[in-house]
């Protein structure tokens, strides 16, 4: 029983990171266990990207520390990039180059023997449905394959840690469920991986715990149903011919909970609470009011709701 | 407690195979790095034929459009000009050093190679290295060029390969000015745009097409002293004869002082880039 617990695999102790007077993070602390996934969740400019960057030792932090695989990233970067692997918005590969090419480069400059460089290539080429276009330029792939490709060069050395910077954002749904069905595969292997994602879905689909970071702090951190029992509920959206239709139905359904928002003259919102019965229900007395309902729609929770519960702000 | 923490605890070892540190990993990285930039050449073959593209255009301007107003005393135009458009040539050919790296920069793939065991100066070394085989053949190819219209050598080979040599040493201490305007910016047409007003200058503000005994005085202080000039007058000397030891010396010294203020910041710009 009392194991005494692994070294986690990351740890960002109090980062901060200035530029200038741009404050990109403002004391981040989190740590993901060795063989599990931390899905890093924010929106544009919370400063996700900018703690991958410290953890890959790209950046050295303003205040703070971080350790990868147990080495402090400051103190000895050439050993955590050993150790690494980078994929996603920002890592890239060369457009001139073909595929092959991308991968043997990346293997001959962690230092693999020219051979071992190809044979990994290779290897790799044909694990991720790249090997009949292995021998074009990049510049002639489709999106999934360059994202793909790039999530291939991160491989070569098979880090035991993997960092992914928003490694779907731009994809088609199908190229999307492709990665993440690869990414799913390494973590089932025992790859410790670090994901960033604009994409609640995406959190939920891959990380075993979330943090929620804003303005370069974390606003909330928890398992995906942890978090999502903070979102609130479904909602239906019901929306009225005129403000006096949706003023009486206010009053209508003041029992089932229903509100209308804030700015809004002609929408009630109404917390799903029963399922489906609950639209029934109400609906079934607007019709004896004579309230006529012009339109009906299902709102899901959305990150953006998670923000305006966090944090009070938009994530857009 | 759960069937997961009996599994074995993580190692977190380096992958097998690959070594680290030292400088003969320096040299292997970059040319490694040298060998990619070259492979990326021979796959957009249209650079290498707008490098030639352009001197060729300036040599038939000269050569045959303003040549016939243009007296130089006791040379032929042609053989006057040609040194200059050599080193146009390796000027202009330097802003590939910034489009380059801007173009890394600009991709994210200068991150991922952040994020490498391998060594820092070989991303800046391999760039600069395969440009400057580049622009080696380049300038070959506008020697020979030259000689279809008309420029003929007066020494010996030697000193035109010494010629050659000044040129290309010309154009790696520019390479290191390109390198810190090439990280300074986000994608290639921006590196681009802010090579021109750097060049122009350079070039036009020289002898390399006219006697700048023929401009305003204050012109003709700045034209005489310039390294674009001292490297042009350089290769006359190897190239069609006459005292060599002063000119050599001087281009030489302006791309040891180029190369001694600019790669400390290019190499600083890289670092933070």
């Amino acid at each position: 029983m009392s194991t005494s617990s692994p070294t986690p695999a990351i740890v960002a102790d109090g980062l901060v990171m200035h530029f200038g007077d741009v404050h990109a993070l403002q004391g981040v602390s989190f740590d993901v266990p060795s063989g599990s996934v931390l899905g890093l969740l924010g929106p544009n400019g919370a400063g996700k990207t900018t703690a991958v960057r410290i953890l890959t030792t790209i950046l050295r932090p303003t205040r703070g520390r971080a350790e990868v695989a147990g080495i402090d990233v400051v103190a000895h970067p050439n050993d955590v990039r050993r150790r690494i692997g980078l994929a996603g918005q920002y890592a890239a590969v060369d457009e001139n180059l073909t595929g092959r090419e991308n991968l043997t480069l990346v293997g001959r400059l962690n230092h693999l023997a020219t051979g071992d460089a190809r044979r990994r290539a290779a290897e790799l080429l044909e694990q991720f449905h790249l090997s009949d276009a292995a021998n074009r330029p990049v510049r002639t792939y489709s999106g999934g394959m360059r994202r793909r490709l790039d999530l291939a060069a991160a491989l070569v050395t098979h880090p035991p840690v993997l960092l992914l910077d928003e490694p779907t954002t731009g994809l088609d749904p199908a190229s999307r469920q492709d990665l993440w069905d690869v990414i799913g595969t390494l973590v089932s292997d025992g790859t410790t991986v670090l994901l960033t994602t604009q994409y609640l879905e995406e959190a939920d689909r891959l990380a075993d715990r979330i943090v929620v970071i804003d303005h370069g702090l974390v606003v909330a951190e928890g398992t995906a149903a942890q978090l999502k029992s903070r979102l609130g509920e479904t909602t239906v959206v019901l929306s009225f011919h005129d403000p006096a239709a949706a003023a009486d139905a206010v009053g209508a359904l003041v029992d089932f909970g229903a509100s209308r928002p804030v700015g809004e003259q002609v929408v009630v919102h109404l917390p799903l609470r029963g399922g489906a019965g609950t639209v029934r229900d109400a609906l079934n007395l607007l019709h004896d009011r004579s309230i006529d309902v012009g339109r009906i729609d299902l709102h899901e929770p959305t990150l953006d709701d998670v923000f305006i519960s966090l944090t009070g702000s938009s994530a857009s | 407690m759960t069937a997961s923490s009996t599994a074995t605890a993580p190692t977190f070892a380096p992958p097998p195979g690959t070594a680290d540190g030292g400088i003969l990993w320096a040299v292997r990285d970059t040319l490694a790095m040298t060998g990619r930039n070259l492979t990326a050449m021979r796959r957009v073959p249209q650079v290498l034929v707008f490098s030639l593209v352009q001197p060729v255009i300036f040599v038939f301007m000269f050569r045959y459009v303003f040549g016939g107003a243009i007296q130089i005393p006791g040379r032929s135009y042609v053989d006057y000009l040609m040194p200059g458009i050599f080193a146009q040539t390796v000027s202009f050919g330097a802003i590939n050093t910034a489009v380059g790296l801007a173009e890394d920069k600009g991709t994210g793939l200068l991150e991922r190679l952040r994020s490498l065991p391998m060594s820092r100066a070989a991303v800046l070394g391999g760039r600069v290295l395969a440009d400057t085989l580049r622009n080696t053949v380049i300038v070959v190819l506008m020697v020979l060029i030259g000689l279809l219209v008309g420029f003929r050598t007066h020494t010996n080979l030697l000193a035109v390969l010494a010629g050659i040599g000044v040129l290309v040493f010309f154009g790696v201490a520019l390479a290191s000015i390109f390198v810190f305007i090439g990280l300074s910016v986000t994608n290639g047409e921006a590196a681009q745009a802010a090579a021109f007003p750097l060049l122009a200058p350079l070039t036009f503000a020289s002898s390399a097409f006219v006697d700048p005994a023929t401009m305003p005085d204050w012109l003709e202080w700045w034209a005489r002293r310039q390294p674009l000039s001292k490297t042009t007058e350089a290769v006359r000397a190897l190239m069609l004869g006459g005292p060599t030891a002063g000119p050599v010396t001087a281009s030489i010294v302006w791309s040891l002082a180029i190369l001694a203020v600019m790669s400390p910041l290019a190499i600083a710009k890289y670092r933070r880039a």
